[in-house]
This record gives C-alpha cells, sequence and structure tokens, in this order.
C-alpha cells in the first residue's frame, strides 16, 4: 500500500503563503498607524442580528447554534428569535448610555420580515453590515459559484434597498466561505469583509473583482464563541474582553495603532442576566481619551487614508 | 417544514402596554418543578434516542430516580419554607407509579401540567390523532388524579409537532372549556407572557418559563458550577425587576430534582429563592394564576397593539 507520488510534492512551497489572496506581513513589524485625533486603540462594536430558519437544512453543516433536535426546535427557535424582539433593545439602551456607535450585521432576511427592527436600528444611526441571506444560507466549498453569486446578490440588494445605505461590509454567516466568496463580495461592491480572524488590524485581501479590505472581527473575544463554545462563564467574558482591551490598548501606546473589534449576539448578552455583564465591558471600554470607538466603516476610512494601506 | 413557526408576531420590547400584576408587584415570581418519570426499557422513537447508551443506561435512569426517592422532599422542603407553591410539569404516568408524591403537592395546593406521558416518550413522528391521544390522556389522567383542570402544557422532553400548541387548547376546551388548556411553556422568546396564534382561533397565552433559567439546561448542559448558577438567578431577578418597574415582567425557574435538590447544589438554590422572594413587589404564584390574569387583564390590549404594529408595518 502506498500514496500516490503527488502526496510527496509540494507546489505552494515557498515564502509566504500557499495562496495568493493577502501578503505575509507581521503585526509588530508594519509601519505604525495613527488613528484620528491622535487615538491609538479603534474599539469596533458589532451586533450580529439573526434569522434561525425552523426548517434548517443544515447544509453543509449545522450552523452553530442553530436547531439541534428534531424538527420542528422551537426550543432553539424561540431562544435565538428572544434576541430580536427582547435582548437588542437592552443592548441598545446600554449603547445609548455609554455612547457606543456599533455596526449592525443583519440577516438580509430578517430585515425584510421585521422592518420595525430595521427602523429602530437605522434611527439608532448604526452603520449595516450584510450578515448574508439567513443562518441556514451558508457560504461553503463546493457550492455552486452561481447559486453563491445569487444569494450574495440577493442579500446586498435586499439590504441595500431596505436601509437606503450602501452596503459597504459584509459578514458569513458562521464565517464560513466558499472560494469564490471573496470575489462575490467585491463584485457587489463590498469593501470590507469581516470573517478572517488573523490579524488586530485591517489588511488588504486580494479578489477577482478588485481590491476587498479584511476587517477581522474577533472570534476569540466574541460572546457566543466564550460562552457557547467554550462554555466559559458570563463573568470570565467579561474578564476576557477587558484584559483584551488592556493589552490592545497597552501594545497600541508602544507599537502604533491597533483595533479591538467586539462581535455580540442579542439573544446570547441581551439575556436578563448578562446584560449586566456587556454594560461591565462597555463602562471598561470607553470613556478613554487614547480610545477611538467608531463603526468598521470609519475605521476602514482612516486606515485607508493613512496612507499605509498594504500594498500587494 | 415551515421556515418561520407563526404562532406569534414580532412584537418589540419597547412601548408596549403596560402590564399590572396584582398588588402592583414589579415581576410574578413562579417555580415550576418538573416531576418526572423516566422509563428504564422506553420503545425506541425514529428521530431520537431516548438514552445514550444500550438500555439500561443505568446511570441517567438512576441520577432522575433519585429526584423523586430522595430530591422531591428537599425541594418540596424549601417551596414550603419561602411560602412558594408549585406549579408542576407533571410526566403523569407519574400519577401511576408515585402518587404519594402527587399527594404531597395536592396536599400544598399545587398546580399540576402536563408534561406528556413518560419523558421518554416523543412527539416525533405522531400523528395528529395520537399526539391528540397522548395530551388527552395528560389532561384526563391530571384530573382524574387531582381534581385539577389542566392549564399548561410542555410538552415531553420539548418534542414538538407543527401541531402541538393548537392541540393542546383545542383538547383542553372540549374536556373542560375555558377552564383547561389555556398557556404554554414550550417557547423562549419573551420575558413576558405574550399571545399566541391558533388554528381554532382561541385565546391562548404562552409563558415565560426561561430555558436560560432551566437548571438542568444550567448544569448539564451549559455546564454551569452551582454557585454561578446562583448569580445567574439572582442576576436574572434583578433585572427582571428593575424592568417591571416600567411594564410587569415575569420570572420563571425551572427545576428538576435531580438536579437542584442535590446536596451539592441546594444551598445555591435556597439562596436564590431567599433573595427573591426577599423582596416586596413580587407576586410569587402559579403558572395559571399568572396565565389567567394575563387573560382577563392584558391579552386583548396586547393583540390590539401587535395588530396595530403589524398594519403600520405593513404600510410602510
Amino acid at each position: 500500500m502506498s500514496l500516490d507520488q503527488d502526496y510527496l510534492t509540494y507546489p505552494w512551497r515557498r515564502h509566504g503563503y500557499d495562496h495568493d489572496r493577502y501578503d505575509w506581513s507581521m503585526l509588530a513589524k508594519r509601519p505604525p498607524v495613527q488613528w484620528p485625533g491622535g487615538k491609538s486603540l479603534a474599539v469596533w462594536i458589532n451586533v450580529s442580528l439573526q434569522f434561525y430558519p425552523l426548517n434548517q437544512r443544515g447544509v453543509p453543516f449545522k450552523v452553530p447554534n442553530g436547531m439541534t433536535m428534531p424538527y420542528p426546535d422551537l426550543r432553539h427557535y424561540s431562544l435565538r428569535d428572544y434576541g430580536n424582539r427582547v435582548g437588542i433593545y437592552r443592548l441598545l439602551e446600554a449603547f445609548e448610555r455609554f455612547e457606543v456607535r456599533p455596526t449592525f450585521a443583519i440577516n438580509a432576511q430578517l430585515a425584510e420580515q421585521t422592518p420595525y427592527l430595521l427602523e429602530r436600528l437605522k434611527a439608532q444611526g448604526g452603520e449595516f453590515l450584510c450578515h448574508g441571506w439567513n443562518m441556514d444560507h451558508l457560504h461553503h466549498g463546493g457550492q455552486g459559484r452561481d447559486e453563491e453569486a445569487a444569494i450574495v446578490k440577493r442579500s446586498v440588494e435586499t439590504l441595500h434597498r431596505l436601509t437606503g445605505q450602501p452596503i459597504r461590509g459584509w459578514l458569513s454567516p458562521a464565517r464560513s466561505q466558499s472560494w469564490n466568496t471573496p470575489d462575490l463580495l467585491a463584485e457587489n461592491g463590498i469593501a470590507y469583509c469581516a470573517d478572517w480572524v488573523n490579524d488586530d488590524m485591517p489588511y488588504a485581501f486580494a479578489t477577482d473583482s478588485g481590491p476587498l479590505a479584511m476587517m477581522p472581527l474577533s472570534t476569540e473575544i466574541e460572546d457566543q464563541f466564550v460562552m457557547c463554545q467554550n462554555l466559559h462563564s458570563e463573568d470570565s467574558w467579561v474578564e476576557q474582553v477587558q484584559d483584551a482591551f488592556d493589552f490592545l490598548l497597552q501594545e497600541s501606546k508602544e507599537q502604533g495603532g491597533r483595533m479591538l473589534a467586539l462581535s455580540l449576539h442579542p439573544w446570547l448578552v441581551g439575556q436578563p442576566h448578562r446584560i449586566g455583564c456587556l454594560e461591565e465591558v462597555l463602562a471598561h471600554i470607553t470613556g478613554h481619551d487614547e480610545v477611538w470607538q467608531a463603526p468598521a466603516g470609519e475605521i476602514l476610512d482612516a486606515f485607508q487614508s493613512a496612507g499605509v494601506r498594504e500594498t500587494r | 417544514m415551515k421556515e418561520t413557526l407563526g404562532a406569534y408576531d414580532y412584537w418589540p420590547y419597547e412601548n408596549r402596554p403596560k402590564i399590572t400584576w396584582p398588588g402592583g408587584a414589579r415581576v410574578a415570581f413562579w417555580v415550576a418543578p418538573n416531576i418526572e418519570y423516566y422509563e428504564l426499557d422506553p420503545p425506541l422513537n425514529p428521530q431520537r434516542k431516548p438514552w445514550p447508551t444500550p438500555h439500561p443506561s443505568v446511570p441517567g435512569y438512576a441520577i432522575r430516580d433519585y429526584g423523586n426517592r430522595v430530591g422531591h422532599q428537599r425541594q418540596m422542603a424549601l417551596l414550603d419554607k419561602y411560602g412558594i407553591r408549585g406549579s408542576v410539569s407533571l410526566s403523569v404516568a407519574l400519577c401511576e407509579h408515585h402518587p404519594e408524591i402527587i399527594e404531597m403537592c395536592r396536599e400544598r395546593d399545587w398546580e399540576f401540567f402536563s408534561h406528556g406521558i413518560y419523558n421518554t416518550r416523543y412527539t416525533y413522528g405522531m400523528s395528529e390523532a395520537q399526539e391528540r391521544e397522548m395530551i388527552r390522556d395528560g389532561i384526563g389522567t391530571i384530573h382524574r388524579h387531582t381534581g385539577q383542570k389542566c392549564a399548561g402544557y410542555l410538552a415531553p422532553a420539548l418534542s414538538h409537532s407543527e401541531r402541538t400548541l393548537d392541540l393542546f387548547a383545542e383538547v383542553g376546551q372540549e374536556l373542560f372549556g375555558d377552564e383547561a388548556g389555556l398557556y404554554t411553556c414550550d417557547l423562549f422568546h419573551d420575558d413576558q407572557p405574550t399571545p399566541i396564534r391558533l388554528r381554532s382561533g382561541r385565546r391562548f397565552v404562552s409563558m415565560p418559563y426561561s430555558l436560560e433559567m432551566n437548571d438542568t439546561i444550567v448544569y448539564a448542559v451549559n455546564r454551569v458550577e452551582p454557585r454561578h448558577y446562583l448569580k445567574m438567578l439572582k442576576r436574572h431577578f434583578d433585572r427582571l425587576y428593575a424592568e417591571g418597574a416600567e411594564s410587569g415582567t415575569v420570572m420563571c425557574i425551572p427545576t428538576h430534582n435531580y438536579q437542584i435538590s442535590c446536596p451539592h447544589r441546594i444551598k445555591a438554590f435556597e439562596e436564590a429563592l431567599e433573595y427573591i422572594t426577599g423582596h416586596g413587589d413580587v407576586w410569587v404564584a402559579t403558572g395559571r394564576e399568572i396565565a389567567q390574569h394575563y387573560l382577563d387583564h392584558h391579552y386583548d390590549e396586547a393583540l390590539r397593539d401587535i395588530d396595530a404594529r403589524a398594519a403600520a408595518a405593513r404600510r410602510s
């Protein structure tokens, strides 16, 4: 028994990466960046508003936090729906209190189904990211290009029509991508994507349809990752976010601008026993002179105008 | 298969009509002990395994039996101490297996609502007629053994069909008119009671039963430490109590005797009860009492508000 000889050939073995999507660059070696007003740490707070269909197909995998029980899984369906009808309003109140300007990554279908919610989010003045069609329309390797292209187009166009805003940002459901996703995003006018979490700063990403920026929306301090995947307590989540903030703030003073990207889910942190923990986090990370809290689009604009945009 | 449930409309948790609880309480508080019977050798359901190992699955069976043999009286003593009447989510076959437990609850005027026949018999795959028969058995058994006309439902092991809520309300009405089939605990979309749309058009309420505060979800699914559970319960209460100053909220602690009544966990549970019932503006009630109050005083107004908002959304 042996393997085909191809198994011992290494066509991409070279300096840099085994792909051409972006350049190899170590964060500490890059020229320092300064955020507007001489701030050192940019803080981006994103809220994901999600629709988990009851008739989940689970192609090619069951989305994390989706339906797990046999149909109809009223338990997870209604628990997730809680976020969009109850939890989000607790978050909005906290944002007003701490003067946070968040972004809202919303499933286009949810935006269509809940006009009240959409109007409320618009009134809050946030920037919208397209979060795909719904949590059961995953982008994935092996998916037909035409099928995916139709989903991207429909999602971005629907959200653009409903919000009246240019849709510049994208977050894939479950951050799942196909080989084509970045190309399709650029093709649909998307300026930045939040899926790849390989940096603490924005960076340039190559596509067939022109430039795309990656805005890494950290998974490691994301509420659902810490509490639902790692099963850490809400108190530990607070500590982890605060520690990340303190560290990045210090590093940003020593090495140049950094970005803290915090991802939130109203069905999770919007629960009565958790909302106080979010308030604790917001109290810790707001109100610093060195901190610039802004929506992702503004952070990207500042980054690109700072003239340090990486070139390929 | 449906993409959305369609049993309730989108109704944002802001600017809703005010809910007023008896005595001007901020929070309606109820405790729902699940008193369950899991079979040692249940028949197999095509869609869900009752036990993780080949039968007999001794560890799972034994700890649940511990709940009935040992834990029940511990929880009951605590609820007595803090003046709480339990709203029992009952595997109704327990009436035949362990009538002693039913009798103790009855003496204390606790409420019984149906949680199916056994927690090892699932709704999945049943025809409508079969599910109707199971629901009828549940309501009928509770009436026969306790004299109560079952107001609430929590599907066995949270196993549902698309028709579950419709059938429960219909069978309740057939058997006892307006006195049975009033509310469901199967939906977790809100911290206030909400009207549910049924195919019969009957008035029917979704009661907040909080899966997030459910001891089995907390301990067995989310692997929380006992004293952290206490913290969660206090925080949950504090927030609902604060919001209740504006409009009444509901807090429920769903319990299982094989979880909170274990010696290493019961202290945390007791402290939570002491903390919550130590507040003045708390209405300690049963599921039926809360649902009935809501039906009598707030249901119609809520529905009008929901309809008005839906109409406004259609116009925009």
